[in-house]
């Protein structure tokens, strides 16, 4: 068996964060998050019920949307991640986040890191989403200030 | 959250995994882990390592035979199931996958894990029932066949025994049947409080009742009329639990009102 195939409680692993190669031992138990966080200092990405419910965390790993703190840091060992630090381009924040930011669709923008990675996932899969597929594509981020209605017209408006 | 100390390994074929499996009692296989990680943040698990599937590539496919049989890897995702154009030859799959949670936990959670975790709330357990869906189980004595009847054992208890491997979900083809799966969930696409599934086809009317008891309920009514479906789901004698979210009277009355719905929707489907 590789080395790989050989249980143990921590690994060296390779993961690219926006670009960039990061190589790192790990704890096996680590979720995705923390070394996110923690170890990276990306602290963009938010923890904010730790159950898998709130897509505070939400980062695209390989293309796909996840939640962080529903994934390993070992399970991510060889990925490519996307989090909300790699979408503005130095200091001019790309279409969606202006979007947010003219369509007041944060208040105390808590979970807007994993607002706008779900809005980034649903708007490259579907450029020109409905009112429903908007609703559908962020159904895994809560937000308790806004009532929604803003960021689906922040998303909206940002497709167009 | 900091998890129990825990081991990993990510074997590169179902050999070695079944190895790793069969060589720790404390040895958990590792699918989507959007269940799993959840009840060790919980500490209502603490396997003692996981073994990750993730590289398992013969645990993902999807094939649709000329009998229109499915052969579906347990490591098939929600989303691959809504996406498949094999898997569309039983829309219904791709209909109650479409209802699991969020695109998140639809990108990462498995076929495999939502029946071998058997929580008596998830949805495909009775929808593998109503469709009469077969498992294959590998072990260190090789592969055994069980039925839907014999695969779900109990609430999280499967016929999956430690040491051993989920690896093949098989669905008999569905030409001349017509299948449907109604809930009352608690929220859009959330837990169900009570789920039916049902296959109407030549052979007759199967429906299986989620939520009700540890494993599905499966209810084979003499005709698809609501009132017969409804009197057949009596005669079982659902004993369901009572919770914070609904009474026992409360899911034996859904029990009856889903299953004679599901089976409405799958008789009209058909014709």
């Amino acid at each position: 068996m590789e080395a790989s195939a050989t249980p143990a409680t921590s690994r060296t692993i390779t993961v690219e964060v926006n670009g960039e190669s990061y190589e790192r031992e790990v704890d096996a138990r680590k979720l995705l998050i923390h070394f996110l966080r923690d170890d990276l200092d990306l602290t963009g990405s938010h923890i904010g019920c730790d159950t898998g419910n709130c897509g505070a965390c939400s980062v695209i790993v390989d293309g796909t949307l996840v939640k962080s703190c529903m994934m390993l840091a070992v399970q991510a060992d060889g990925s490519s991640v996307e989090t909300v630090e790699g979408l503005a381009n130095e200091d001019e924040l790309v279409p969606l986040q202006q979007a947010f930011s003219d369509h007041h669709a944060l208040q105390c923008g808590y979970c807007t890191p994993g607002m706008l990675m779900s809005a980034t996932a649903l708007l490259r899969e579907n450029p020109h989403p409905s009112e429903l597929e908007i609703k559908k594509g962020l159904q895994g981020n809560i937000c308790r200030c806004t009532g929604y209605w803003n960021i689906f017209e922040a998303v909206k408006a940002a497709s167009e | 959250m900091l998890l129990r100390e825990v081991e990993y390994a990510r074997p590169a074929s179902v050999a070695d995994a079944v190895r790793l499996l069969a060589a720790d009692d404390g040895a958990r296989a590792l699918a989507g882990g959007q269940t799993l990680l959840n009840v060790m943040k919980a500490r209502a698990a603490s396997p003692d390592a996981l073994i990750d599937l993730a590289d398992l590539e013969e645990l993902r496919g999807i094939e649709l035979g000329a009998d229109g049989t499915l052969e579906l890897g347990p490591m098939v995702t929600y989303t691959q199931l809504m996406e498949s154009a094999e898997a569309r030859a039983r829309p219904i799959l791709g209909q109650v996958a479409a209802q699991i949670a969020d695109v998140q936990v639809r990108n990462r959670g498995t076929l495999g894990g939502n029946v071998c975790s058997s929580d008596p709330t998830n949805h495909f357990p009775p929808l593998m029932v109503a469709l009469g869906a077969s498992f294959t189980i590998r072990g260190a004595d090789g592969e055994r066949t069980v039925s839907a009847a014999d695969f779900f054992l109990g609430v999280y208890m499967t016929a999956v025994s430690p040491g051993e491997l989920l690896t093949k979900i098989t669905i008999p083809s569905g030409a001349g049947a017509s299948d449907a799966f109604e809930t009352v969930p608690i929220g859009r696409d959330g837990t169900c409080i009570v789920n039916a599934a049902a296959t109407v086809s030549g052979s007759g009317t199967r429906v299986a009742i989620g939520c009700v008891d540890a494993v599905p309920v499966l209810v084979e009514p003499s005709s698809s009329e609501p009132d017969v479906v409804k009197e057949a789901v009596r005669a079982a004698q659902l004993d369901p639990p009572s919770d914070v979210h609904a009474s026992a009277d409360y899911r034996r009355h859904l029990a009856e009102v889903l299953a004679a719905r599901a089976v409405e929707r799958a008789a009209k489907g058909r014709s």
